[in-house]
């Protein structure tokens, strides 16, 4: 089948929705590609370089459209865009299905079958073709370089002959993907980090990238269905805002990530927190596009309002283009390559399989959106115990009774007495040689290195094999079968001493240290 | 050559097995420690046969010769992986010698006791017959099991301990029949019939002995193997072979206690067999969760991006012959400045020490391989940990898990690094038959398929 992948045609949109490398694993697949000419200007692919891996390129969208089975986008199609589109191809972009009523209708009314990135169920089997999550991770990072445009200061504490600077201090709301991204980004460029979210369990994810994470003295899970927040009691949300109006004096950078999904963003930071923050700070509002977290959030643009700069982008993702398309078409990437189990080049659309269902939002036409919820939680359950180390073996080591300690070295003793009370003189020397042989193992072999047991095992083998003077004194022997038996004998124990030495040799001789 | 020259000389090789043995504590003095093993044996052979008590050569020389050739021929063309059946048909030989040598010693007429020495040497003959032959076919049970010619399930006959404890029984009433016959001249007959019983009791020994178990198996035949070798000496009246089987009885013995204390396995339920039949009930419902399954690529890049690697080997590894594989893919990663060691579980391997020969043979240098308590606390400083064929040294169960039938076994705490990749051929559990709570944790990825191509397309990936 034919992969069409045309520019977007959105205003101020960078990206695109494959790279080269990409391109080169779709046709690895057993696609045929191309591409607009120009579609990866923006993001630093070129045409060349889409071509050297095997790309056609095509002069403009209409020519694309109309050979292409599968569309791959970024953005929801335009209207125009899908009167361009063959009856009955497939597309794959986001598509935000609840929002876009009309274009779904239009869609469906082409019979298209329509996958919509946004609508990838949140099930670990998925998370390779989570582009909200790709693209999440990128606003993140965004967010904080943009920050730190707009932020008259260092974010790192330093010491300078000059005086001391002190660190910036950013509080992140909501630990999702892009908070977390928010998070590490601010971390790694020195500031003091603290992140407030009402799912407690993320607590530990905050705590792990060394930020702090601000609780409420309040009992009350918000974890939704599939790892998403959910609304909140009035109490909770009044306790919450307490703590935002005390950390807005406090913090220079304010990053808001709250979203809930289906619902309008809640509002977090009121007129007032705004006001108590001091002069230069600044709001980076990552809920712009669904009304904003903060009240004197505009969407899409910067405002400066009581001395604080606010900033509403929505289109973080496309303004680090290179990466975001990278993310996006491996996202893309991952779906096809389910979608083409046969690895042939044509798509099986299979409703049976969990992931392609939640993304499928029309098939042939027929508008499949919403799809079940899924069974799986992202979140694991909770009564899951972490692996705690309940050390099992360890009892505590009782001093065994006097009698268990005595009775064995009695009994011991006793029987040696016995066997020396009975025994002839020439038994006894024997005996104490053995006795003492036994003592000068014990001390000997516990000094062999671990790693040396094979060949110990092998060497003591060969040695063992010293039955063979045994042997020898028997072959003279003036009975016949006496002396066949140790000729049989001297042979045997032969092939094991030359046999065990030799192998214990070569493995030796393997050991070596590293070189240099 | 005067009996006085013939015991100096046995002092000297007596002298020389210890420093063989004492060589084997580093690496680098263990090629000498070998050295001095063959000097010693050349020094007691040679000062036997020129002995006054040896007195016809052909024979001797004609056989040593062809034993020889064999022998060498064996160690040069044994497979590293094939160690543990080597050594178990060594062993067989041995105990198949001192069960010759006690026939030999017992027909031979020329030895005039009388009274208690009599006695006595007629109880040693029949202790180091029966070892040995205890030895021989233990050892023959075993190499059949590692060689895979007889299943390495634990056979598990109904009142197995009852029929061992009849054996025994048994092999006492004919000792005293022996003695009995003796001193009339005759008890051929009891020592046969013992020799049959105590060929039995070792094959039934082994065959209730599974896999995994296999360490202890081994070392203890090598220590059955030694104090066979010893007990011969008393029936001689020869301390060197007194000395040496102690030497190696004892080195035997503690390689066992190593291995059973490896396992937190009593020696005596090992011997006993069956395992997981008698410890604990059912294991706690662990419910199985979802795997994350990983390509060679991923685990590549995953490779490239990490610090610090360390590699734990298992059987499976032995098994695929990925030792070579598992080595291209160290070099490569050690070139690029990625810092990696392996991990040993004592017990990984079937018999001590087997991993190591296998990376020795991989030219993976010693100093980047460490055992089990050296480097258990570096895990969490791990970026990636592979596991590559091992499954019960890595079970976080044996620690969290009380029920588990493996409660209290030592383990790699190979979970604790950021991520763990499990090389592994399906979701089959372990020898134990435990499920392995490891593999479905979030920092886990499953890497399926045979380790030796696996690895391979890791290094494809790597190097790619």
């Amino acid at each position: 089948m034919k992969i069409g992948i045309p520019k977007e045609i959105y205003p101020g949109e960078n990206r695109v929705a494959t790279t080269p490398e990409v391109a080169e694993k779709l046709i690895k697949l057993g696609f045929h590609v191309s591409i607009q000419s120009g579609a990866g200007e923006k993001a630093n692919f070129s045409d060349a370089a889409f071509r050297e891996v095997g790309v056609t390129i095509r002069r403009d969208a209409k020519s694309l459209y109309e050979k292409a089975d599968i569309i791959l986008k970024v953005r929801a199609p335009e209207p125009d865009e899908v009167d361009l589109f063959k009856e009955g191809s497939t597309l794959i972009s986001f598509i935000w299905p609840a929002q876009n009523d009309a274009l779904m209708k239009k869609l469906a009314a082409k019979k298209m079958t329509v996958l919509a990135m946004d609508s990838i169920p949140r099930i670990s089997r998925a998370q390779k073709m989570d582009a909200l999550s790709s693209m999440a991770n990128i606003a993140g990072y965004r967010a904080v370089i943009e920050a730190a445009e707009h932020f008259g200061r260092f974010f790192t504490g330093q010491i300078t002959a000059a005086g001391r600077i002190p660190p910036a201090k950013v509080m992140v709301i909501g630990a999702g993907v892009a908070g977390l991204s928010a998070i590490g980004t601010a971390k790694g460029l020195g500031a003091i980090v603290r992140a407030f979210d009402t799912r407690p369990e993320v607590k530990e994810q905050i705590e792990s990238m060394d930020a702090e994470f601000l609780e409420l003295d309040f009992e009350e899970d918000a974890s939704g269905e599939g790892g998403y927040a959910k609304v909140m009691s009035k109490e909770f949300i009044e306790a919450e805002m307490n703590l935002f109006a005390e950390q807005a004096e406090e913090v220079d950078i304010i990053i808001t990530t709250a979203l809930i999904p289906g619902k309008p963003a809640p509002r977090l930071i009121t007129e007032k927190m705004v006001k108590s923050m001091k002069p230069g700070s600044v709001i980076v509002d990552l809920a712009a596009e669904q009304g904003g977290n903060c009240e004197l959030t505009e969407k899409d643009k910067v405002v400066v309002k009581h001395g604080v700069t606010i900033i509403g982008y929505t289109d973080l993702p496309s303004r680090l283009p290179t990466q975001s398309s990278q993310l996006y078409a491996t996202n893309l990437f991952h779906l096809l390559s389910d979608l083409t189990p046969e690895k042939d080049g044509s798509i099986n659309v299979n409703m049976e399989d969990e992931v392609i269902r939640g993304a499928t939002v029309i098939k042939e036409g027929e508008i499949t959106w919403p799809p079940p919820p899924p069974k799986i939680t992202a979140t694991p359950p909770k009564e899951k115990k972490p692996v705690e180390e309940v050390t099992v073996t360890e009892e505590v080591e009782q001093p065994k009774p006097l009698w268990k300690q005595v009775l064995p070295v009695t009994a011991a003793a006793i029987a040696l007495l016995w066997v020396g009370s009975v025994a002839p003189a020439t038994f006894m020397s024997h005996f104490t040689v053995f006795v003492l042989a036994c003592f000068v193992g014990y001390m000997v072999i516990w000094n062999v290195t671990p790693s040396l047991h094979t060949p110990l095992m092998s060497v003591t083998n060969a040695i063992s094999s010293i039955i063979i003077i045994g042997a020898l004194i028997q072959v003279s022997a003036p009975s016949g079968i006496a002396s066949l038996l140790a000729i049989l004998a001297v042979f045997i124990t032969s092939i094991n001493i030359v046999g065990g030495f030799a192998v214990t040799r070569r493995m030796l001789e393997m050991f070596r240290k590293q070189e240099g | 050559m005067t009996q006085g020259i013939v015991t100096v000389s046995y002092i000297g090789a007596t002298i020389l097995f210890i420093l063989a043995l004492g060589g084997l504590s580093h690496q680098e003095t263990a090629r000498r420690g070998n050295l001095y093993g063959m000097i010693g044996m050349a020094i007691a052979v040679l000062a036997t046969i020129l002995s006054n008590s040896v007195d016809s050569y052909w024979g001797i020389i004609f056989s040593m010769l062809i034993g020889g050739t064999i022998g060498l021929a064996m160690a040069q063309r044994v497979q590293m992986t094939e160690m543990p059946e080597l050594v178990a048909i060594l062993h067989s030989l041995v105990g198949m010698a001192a069960v010759l040598v006690g026939y030999a010693n017992f027909m031979d007429s020329t030895v005039t006791l009388t009274g208690a020495e009599k006695t006595i040497h007629e109880i040693e003959t029949y202790v180091g017959i029966f070892i040995g032959a205890l030895t021989f076919s233990g050892s023959v049970i075993a190499y059949g099991k590692l060689s895979g010619k007889i299943d390495g399930k634990p056979l598990l006959l109904p009142a197995r301990h009852w029929l061992n404890l009849a054996a025994l029984i048994l092999v006492f009433i004919l000792g005293r029949a022996f003695l009995d016959g003796a001193e009339t001249g005759g008890g051929m007959v009891p020592l046969l019939l013992m020799t049959v019983i105590a060929l039995a009791f070792g094959i039934h020994m082994v065959m209730a002995i599974g896999g995994a178990d296999m360490p202890v198996v081994i070392s203890m035949l090598n220590s059955y193997s030694g104090w066979a070798a010893s007990a011969t000496g008393f029936m001689l009246n020869n301390d060197l072979l007194i000395v040496v089987g102690a030497l190696v009885g004892s080195s035997g013995a503690i390689l066992s206690y190593i291995m059973c204390r490896a396992m937190n396995r009593n020696f005596i339920s090992v011997i006993a067999g069956g395992f997981g039949t008698t410890t604990g009930g059912p294991a706690s419902d662990e419910e199985a969760g979802e795997v994350n399954p990983i390509s060679p690529e991923e685990t590549a890049s995953l490779l490239l991006d990490a610090k610090k690697v360390i590699i734990v080997p298992g059987y499976g590894m032995a098994v695929a012959q990925a030792q070579h594989a598992v080595y291209e893919v160290t070099r490569f990663l050690r070139e690029k400045g990625i810092d990696v060691k392996f991990a040993i579980h004592p017990v990984a391997g079937r018999m001590p020490g087997h991993m190591n020969v296998l990376l020795a043979e991989a030219h993976v240098p010693y100093d980047i391989v460490y055992e089990m308590d050296e480097i258990n606390d570096e895990f969490p400083e791990v970026d990636v940990t592979i596991v590559i064929g091992a499954n019960d040294i890595v079970n976080p169960s044996a620690k969290t898990d009380p029920n588990s039938p493996i409660a209290g076994m030592p383990v790699l705490e190979v979970w604790k690094s950021k991520t763990t990749i499990v090389s592994k051929r399906s979701m089959a559990s372990g020898y134990a038959g435990v499920d392995n709570p490891l593999f479905y944790m979030e920092n886990t990825r499953m890497l399926f398929g045979d380790a030796r191509e696996t690895m391979e397309e890791v290094y494809k990936g790597l190097s790619g």
